[in-house]
């Protein structure tokens, strides 16, 4: 989807830590993102090298964690794995199944100097 | 791009005004002073973020929230693909809605200002944000058009996003219900192919359903496809042109504003 705001996102809150902390390069970005969240990771990558250019982010290493997809099958009682949103439980078949974890996409931390 | 409020590209403009740092916090941003460099010791640190992606969006969006509750606002997001009859259908619930609630309306589209010149041949309030590049509205774009727009209190507003049932499914504005319009000269497997839209939306409007005698378009099937990825989803099957479905759909809109 929308990975080039996405990409911009990224990029503000790096801005936002370096008056907050006091750096001036940025030389390691670690994101996590869910596998459920529909984001492209090479495209992202993509994006990512495109908005940064001439920032203080300007060639950093780009590190993506991916945070597989959970949910709770409403009749089953019980936690199951997702790869995609609607997938049905894989144990009664039904698709009351509520996402819990796999949609986030966050920065986690930065290496900077 | 100035990165307060990532506002500013030059692409964004409001009723045709090119929205270019018009707002009063200083663009100078101001950044750390040069590291010292000392000899045979690495600089490096990690800094811990811990943050969502869309933050900055997510603040704006509880600022528009915190403005509409304050001035008892229903707002609605209302999302889908280009041809879905979502301008008709507003244009529509307006005019059947005149003495009974007052609406106002953000147009959202690429280019043009077509949509919200509709909307006010009707006499409600309307602002067209032209995004040109972007795919989607965001809260900080939806911010500046409430300066411009006046909502009377306890009103309705119409936030009509860009048509594309990708991208505008991420960003909150806001608003109370994002209401996704599924109209029937489209597959009824739309709900599975872009889950994202309709697992956020909390109403589906399955519009021009007066052609349904001319379509093999499978309207339980495709409730049940929407169903299966947000099992709370509300629907209500309208037509803007033979006004079936309009009184259900007005309901629920007065329900909301109460």
């Amino acid at each position: 989807m929308h990975e080039m705001s996405l990409a911009e996102g990224v990029l503000q809150l790096i801005e936002d830590a370096a008056r907050e902390q006091h750096f001036a390069r940025v030389t390691m970005v670690c994101l996590e993102i869910g596998a459920l969240s529909s984001v492209e990771r090479e495209s992202l990558a993509f994006c990512f090298d495109a908005v940064t250019r001439s920032s203080i982010a300007e060639g950093a290493c780009l590190e993506i964690l991916e945070v597989p997809g959970s949910g709770w099958c409403l009749p089953c009682g019980r936690a199951v794995a997702m790869a995609e949103l609607y997938d049905a439980c894989p144990h009664c078949g039904g698709y009351q199944v509520q996402v819990t974890g796999g949609t986030e996409m966050r920065v986690k931390e930065l290496e900077v100097e | 791009m100035c990165t307060t409020c990532g506002c500013g590209d030059g692409e964004t403009s409001i009723d045709g005004a090119v929205h270019v740092n018009e707002h009063d916090h200083p663009h100078g941003h101001a950044y750390a002073p040069a590291h010292a460099h000392v000899p045979g010791m690495s600089q490096k640190r990690m800094v811990s973020i811990e943050q969502n992606i869309l933050a900055k969006n997510d603040a704006y969006a509880r600022e528009n929230r915190r403005l509409f509750a304050e001035r008892g606002i229903f707002a609605l997001n209302l999302v889908s693909s280009p041809g879905s009859g979502k301008t008709t259908l507003l244009v529509k619930t307006i005019e059947m809605l005149k003495n009974r609630l007052e609406v106002s309306v953000i147009e959202g589209d690429q280019q043009t200002s077509q949509d919200a010149e509709r909307i006010r041949a009707t006499g409600a309030s309307a602002i067209q944000i032209n995004t040109g590049r972007g795919c989607h509205l965001d809260a900080h774009m939806v911010g500046h058009a409430l300066g411009k727009l006046d909502m009377a209190k306890g009103s309705v507003l119409m936030i009509e996003n860009v048509g594309n049932l990708v991208c505008p499914a991420a960003f909150d504005l806001g608003e109370a219900h994002k209401v996704v319009i599924l109209s029937v000269t489209e597959g009824e497997d739309k709900p599975i192919k872009y889950p994202d839209m309709f697992r956020a939306a909390d109403l589906m409007l399955v519009n021009k359903c007066d052609l349904l005698p001319y379509l093999s378009f499978d309207v339980d099937c495709a409730i049940a496809y929407a169903r299966r990825v947000n099992p709370g989803i509300a629907v209500i099957r309208t037509s803007a042109t033979s006004g079936a479905g309009m009184e259900d759909w007005l309901a629920w809109l007065e329900r909301g504003a109460a």
